[in-house]
């Protein structure tokens, strides 16, 4: 991982043989070995690789594995078993995620530690199978009432997957929020090898706070209810101060081809790949374009727009949505030069040609010679 | 060096299980590959395809759009991919189904009769993807009839030893139809 | 001079906020009193409802997780998954078990989830302040259902328990009513299957509570129980409607 930060820093040891994966199943193996041994979920298109991977491994690991009635219950089911202590992760796409979006909430409010997957489809409504960026805005910006934040990682490849996995039940831990690992149903459906590397694990605080039982230990009670308007704001400015921590010590990113780049192009996920292979097409044109990819979408990598200065003059975002971390573009560099889209809808994915073809257009300066 | 690989057909022609021994190959030998389905309803019924890519570089973008290779099991295959091939491109055809001639001179066409092949040389007619697979092998340098048999040796053999010889032999008689006939 | 009565040990010192007449403060007591008499202080983990009772996390002294409306059983299911040697209820109102949480109940025991669900019904929405609950009666009046509830517009209350009980997964399902010492009485030893029922390992138990709101009922706590005898009773039938270890 390039720039960035994180409060979860690792020594590779060894690493291991090489699997052929899908996207889902390595999530699914990853968080079995970061020891998740709870999973409650509900089958949904294109994400259900990975419920079904949990109901045939965990059991041999002593999990526990519930295919619950509704994403409403699944949700809620992660929120018992959080709050009794235990790592537990769901995993789901879309319109599923919606339905989630209520326990999410009581989870932010209550602080437990809960791993969250989407395998982004197309919306909105019932949509189709396709890959989308669409829950850009639910995921980062909260789906649910409420003032909170999840932490959510936005990985690029199935390597990428195992390892922010792993990193998402440190991380929630170590905050004690949820993290939502959020990828387009490509990098959920698609195969490529991963290894499992056997990292050290970070020294994490211990769950006092947990319902386990009040033997030997005055009692916990995990709850959101606050009807005293005054412990209301207490809470609110507790809350408040956590992410202030999280923003400022989890930011993540990569960058390519940018100490000398006029103009950047911003993209996650499978689009940051694509937009990667348009960025070499566009330097081989001679054309000084670089890359940005935020791995974090919240906190959104605004260290890395202030890194640049001003001397970039202009970005292009590539996103499968109406456009919609252009905004957080947008705000990184309070508007300063100007920000574009790139993007395709529906479950469509741009080529690295439409994407440079749309750098092009909206940026005809950049070209040699280019008025 | 890069091959992307479109391989597209009926439900039940073995399209992704040939993607899948073809990533498991490249990653066996070293390369950086990935597979991707298609997913979703097209997997029940129909036309179901996959594209692998297997380079000696970083895979930047994993989605194929301008594959180099199309391996067309049906006749709706090769009318939806024979397009995007690009000039220069191998186009792989299973003429035991497809009739229609490709409408493109500027590809290497292969004209496989797969199924035939298979069930007479092979003894087994369900053979006819791993066929396809070895004649595509006869014109593609990156990898070789040795590395897609190790991989079906981890991928199917691990759990029926009994397939290894018989897939192999699927492979070799792909491969020497398209020498023995100067494809 | 002897002690004949004093506070379970499984209460806090927290006075109750109940209204005057209302028998969630029984109830309460007791569950307390059946988790301390079982030896289960220290095992026992409650998840509250969203209602009248969404505060019962003050007044049961043991660990609580507080739920979101109607979830109570699939945060119980989670609890009870990550840790199974813990002891697990709910406590849940009418609104909540019958109405947006019915998923989640239905489940729960359909799966035969080693938990205990206490049904505290009182055929109204108490704490948003009296409208109409999936128990409410026939020509019930609340504030939603102004004109007495019309079973051609709103239907009709569900008798829960009886639902319950036709699920293969309930081992234990009682219906009992706290209108009465000799009710009380019994109440309490429904409780005591249900945790039995539990921590034999024998699958969901589910006692269902008749209980009373004077205040959103508009009558004294005198005439509430009389008009719970004589109404709810007759919708809501008491009775031991299964236990599987009886078999």
């Amino acid at each position: 991982m390039a720039p960035g930060s994180s409060t979860i820093n690792r020594k590779r040891v060894v690493a291991l043989k090489k699997y052929l994966l899908k996207g889902n199943e390595a999530i699914a193996e990853a968080a079995i070995k970061a020891g998740c041994r709870l999973f409650f979920g509900y089958p949904i298109t294109p994400s259900t690789e990975i419920i079904e991977y949990m109901a045939k491994h965990l059991p041999a690991v002593d999990g526990s594995f519930v295919q619950a009635e509704s994403e409403v219950s699944a949700i809620n089911m992660c929120y018992g078993a959080a709050g009794a202590g235990v790592r537990v992760m769901t995993a789901s796409s879309s319109p599923g995620m919606s339905l989630m979006q209520e326990g999410l909430s009581y989870i932010a409010a209550n602080e437990l530690p809960v791993v969250l997957v989407n395998i982004v489809r197309a919306g909105p409504g019932l949509g189709g199978l396709g890959p989308s960026q669409a829950d850009y805005f639910q995921a980062t910006k909260g789906g649910g009432h409420g003032d909170y934040r999840l932490i959510v990682l936005a990985p690029n490849s199935v390597q990428e997957l195992v390892d922010l996995t792993r990193d998402a039940f440190d991380l929630a831990d170590m905050h004690r929020n949820p993290v939502l690992l959020i990828a387009d149903g490509i990098l959920g459906q698609m195969m490529e090898p991963v290894v499992f590397k056997e990292l050290e694990a970070p020294s994490l605080p211990d769950k006092t706070w947990a319902t386990t039982g009040a033997e030997g230990r005055p009692r916990n009670i995990i709850t959101s209810y606050a009807l005293q308007n005054e412990i209301g704001e207490a809470n609110c400015l507790r809350w408040e101060a956590k992410y202030k921590n999280i923003a400022a010590t989890e930011q993540r990113w990569e960058q390519y081809m940018i100490d000398d780049a006029d103009y950047v192009v911003v993209a996650y996920g499978t689009t940051a790949r694509i937009a990667k292979a348009a960025v070499q097409q566009a330097r081989q044109e001679g054309i000084k374009v670089g890359l940005l990819r935020p791995v974090t979408l919240w906190p959104f990598p605004v260290k890395a727009f202030a890194a640049l200065g001003g001397k970039v003059k202009g970005y292009l975002t590539v996103e499968l949505s109406a456009g919609q971390m252009i905004e957080d573009v947008r705000l990184a560099i309070n508007c300063a030069v100007p920000v574009h889209l790139c993007n395709r809808q529906g479950g469509m994915v741009p080529s690295p040609e439409e994407v440079l073809a749309r750098f092009k257009e909206v940026f005809p300066n950049s070209v040699e010679g280019g008025v | 060096m890069t091959e992307k690989i479109v391989i597209s057909g009926f439900g039940g022609q073995g399209v992704m299980f040939m993607g899948k021994i073809l990533a498991y190959a490249g990653m066996l030998a070293d390369k950086e590959v990935s597979w991707i389905p298609s997913y979703g309803p097209e997997m029940r019924g129909g036309t179901a395809n996959c594209s692998v890519t297997v380079s000696n570089q970083e895979i930047n973008c994993p989605v194929v759009t301008k594959p180099s290779i199309v391996v067309a099991m049906n006749t709706p295959s090769q009318e939806k991919f024979l397009s995007t091939l690009i000039p220069g491109g191998l186009l792989v055809v299973n003429s035991s189904i497809v009739k229609e001639e490709a409408n493109r001179t500027d590809v290497k066409v292969l004209r496989i009769p797969a199924q035939e092949l298979a069930a007479d040389k092979v003894g087994k007619a369900s053979l006819a993807n791993v066929v396809i697979l070895g004649a595509m092998l006869a014109k593609m340098d990156l990898l070789s009839i040795q590395d897609v048999v190790l991989a079906i040796k981890e991928v199917v053999a691990a759990k029926r030893p009994e397939m290894l010889a018989i897939n192999q032999q699927a492979l070799e008689v792909g491969m020497s139809y398209v020498k023995e006939n100067n494809l | 001079m002897k002690e004949v009565f004093t506070r379970s040990k499984a209460l806090t010192e927290a006075p109750f906020h109940y209204c005057p007449g209302c028998t969630h403060g029984i109830i309460h007591r007791l569950v307390a009193e059946k988790i301390e008499e079982m030896d289960l202080l220290g095992k026992a983990i409650g998840v509250t409802p969203v209602g009248c009772a969404g505060f019962c996390q003050q007044y049961f002294n043991i660990d609580m997780q507080g739920a979101a409306h109607g979830r109570a059983p699939a945060v119980a299911t989670g609890i009870k998954r990550a840790l199974p040697d813990k002891f697990v209820f709910t406590y849940q109102g009418d609104g909540d078990l019958a109405s947006i949480g019915i998923a989640e109940i239905m489940h729960a025991a359909a799966r035969g989830e080693n938990i205990t669900a206490i049904f505290v019904n009182n055929a109204i929405y108490g704490m948003t302040g009296g409208q109409m609950a999936p128990t409410t009666l026939p020509g019930q009046k609340t504030s939603t259902s102004p004109f007495g509830r019309e079973a051609s517009l709103a239907g009709f209350p569900l008798d829960m328990p009886r639902i319950m009980a036709q699920i293969e997964g309930a081992a234990y399902v009682a219906s009992v009513s706290v209108d009465s010492p000799k009710n009380v009485i019994q109440a309490k030893r429904a409780i005591g299957q249900a945790f039995e029922c539990q921590l034999a390992g024998r699958g969901f138990s589910f006692v269902s509570i008749l209980s009373t709101c004077p205040t959103n009922w508009g009558l004294s706590p005198v005439k509430s129980l009389e008009w719970l005898r004589e109404k709810m009773m007759q919708q809501f039938a008491l009775g031991i409607l299964k236990d599987v270890s009886a078999k």
